[in-house]
């Protein structure tokens, strides 16, 4: 744990991790379109603002917020077994704490603000970057509650994923069809940086701290409720919107 | 005019500033409320971990004004150049090693491939040691970094002849499910998980820039119906593909 508090391994572990895509970038646009790099001052200050600013972000992601997911999950895990009888109904903290926390997650998540204005940008203004956000976050927060109400039942993964599955291709068919890639896209975008490493000190501490369920089995599974959910709450953000949208120009 | 520069990229880190504090309130609050009502626990190194909330806000409010100025024009000026020069080959190539080199960076994917390689590794699956987890971890990255190529590719061929987004979702939901009832146990839930790390900080961005841009630049293409679609596909693809993955390695 002591390398992650280093800024300089920070900063060049973020290195590794960016440069091979400006390289890759750079690589493409000289050799293959045989074009200089436009503002390439510009450029390069920028993926420096990028390096520092993710290598900044990650350790403090180390230092706050992982370590503060991780306490919580097992202080709510002992919370919900002092009450003597251990039913899936006293985990009710857990869940909640759950929901908060993929609901507030998801609104933080740079990627998902970016992806949010390109949106707004792409659709001349239509689509709102906060509704989109919203929706998404209502989204990851419905998923990783269900993914914690998984984890103490211990019911199989499949089967909620196949549901889930059904819900969105039902969707699809009644959606406006401006929304649907954009909808389907947002479940991918939810789950990076600031959402994965609180989700996964929540499941791995969930599976490890309630009687019966091993982290190996039942660990895994949250990040993927939370980018299916996004999907069918986006697609349904979008139809309460038509809906909305027709009924007032049908009173009019 | 350096100055006038100075001023506008300080009145730039200003907004971004406040923008990421606002942002993260939220879950500041959230957990705050918890320990106050629910946990009445104190903090352990309250101090570090407010540091900790600090380099975040700092770092969120970095990393938004570098994307603005660095890595979105320069991914939309290369798609756009891309698709106009004509050339499909290029063209796939350039979205295929995209798609492959930013997943192979991505930092919560190294994460959590690791953690899956450690849960197989203790099921006994394969040798409990430091080398076969590495080389699992390695493989399971690879598998992934290649089904987000191939899924990029599909998608650009998607946004090019105009195929439907929907019916590759479900032909893809499709081939889940039945990966799912051959796959051994013990893979599903990091190939399912696989799925939602693949696209994270570094992928998205660029990702979706070279699909906006692409759709802008080709004639009767719609830059949100045509250009969204391409991160669904990368974050669907790698859970058939490290499925086939555990099939072959177990």
């Amino acid at each position: 744990m002591e390398i992650l508090f280093d800024p300089m391994m920070l900063l060049l572990a973020t290195a590794k991790d960016v440069l091979p895509v400006l390289g890759l970038l750079v690589l493409f646009q000289t050799l293959v379109l045989k074009k200089p790099i436009p503002r390439p001052g510009r450029i390069i200050f920028g993926f420096g603002l990028v390096l520092v600013g993710m290598a900044c972000f990650l350790a403090g992601l180390d230092l706050a917020i992982f370590p503060v997911g991780r306490t919580m999950a097992l202080q709510l895990v002992k919370g919900a077994q002092n009450g003597g009888k251990v039913t899936w109904a006293a985990y009710g903290w857990i869940y909640l704490f759950a929901f908060l926390v993929g609901f507030s997650t998801t609104i933080a998540e740079p990627s998902l603000i970016a992806v949010a204005h390109k949106a707004h940008e792409a659709s001349r203004k239509a689509v709102s970057p906060w509704g989109l956000r919203i929706a998404v976050a209502i989204g990851v927060a419905i998923g990783i509650t269900l993914g914690t109400f998984r984890i103490v039942t211990g019911t199989p993964l499949y089967l909620y994923i196949m549901v889930g599955y059904v819900v969105v291709i039902i969707q699809t068919v009644f959606a406006p069809r401006m929304i649907i890639p954009l909808a389907y896209d947002s479940g991918g975008v939810t789950t990076s940086t600031v959402t994965v490493p609180l989700v996964a000190a929540l499941g791995l501490g969930l599976a490890s701290h309630v009687p019966g369920r091993s982290p190996v089995i039942d660990g895994f599974g949250l990040i993927a409720f939370a980018s299916l959910f996004p999907i069918i709450s986006v697609l349904g953000y979008a139809q309460l919107t038509q809906w909305m949208v027709r009924r007032r120009n049908r009173n009019k | 005019m350096p100055l006038a520069i100075l001023t506008k990229f300080s009145a730039a880190l200003g907004r971004a500033l406040l923008g990421a504090s606002r942002d993260l309130a939220p879950i500041i609050t959230v957990i705050a409320l918890f320990q106050v009502l629910v946990l009445h626990q104190p903090f352990p190194e309250l101090l570090s971990i407010l540091a900790g909330l600090g380099l975040v806000i700092v770092g969120l409010a970095l990393f938004v004004i570098g994307l603005d100025i660095g890595l979105f024009p320069l991914g939309e000026t290369m798609a756009e150049e891309f698709a106009r020069k004509g050339s499909l080959f290029w063209l796939l190539l350039f979205a295929f090693t995209l798609g492959a080199g930013t997943t192979v960076a991505e930092p919560a994917l190294i994460a959590v491939t690791r953690e899956g390689a450690k849960a197989v590794a203790e099921a006994g699956l394969i040798e409990n040691i430091s080398a076969s987890i590495d080389r699992y971890a390695l493989g399971v990255r690879l598998t992934v970094a290649l089904s987000v190529g191939a899924a990029i590719v599909l998608g650009v061929l998607r946004i090019l002849r105009g195929w439907s987004l929907p019916v590759l979702i479900v032909g893809g939901y499709v081939l889940v499910m039945i990966m799912t009832l051959f796959a051994p146990k013990e893979i599903v839930g990091l190939a399912y998980d696989s799925g939602g790390v693949t696209t994270s900080t570094v992928t998205v961005p660029l990702v979706t820039a070279l699909g906006v841009g692409l759709a802008r630049t080709i004639r009767g293409r719609d830059p949100l119906t045509d250009g969204f679609g391409l991160i669904a596909l990368a974050s669907l693809t790698p859970m058939i593909f490290v499925m086939f993955f555990g099939l072959i390695v177990h």
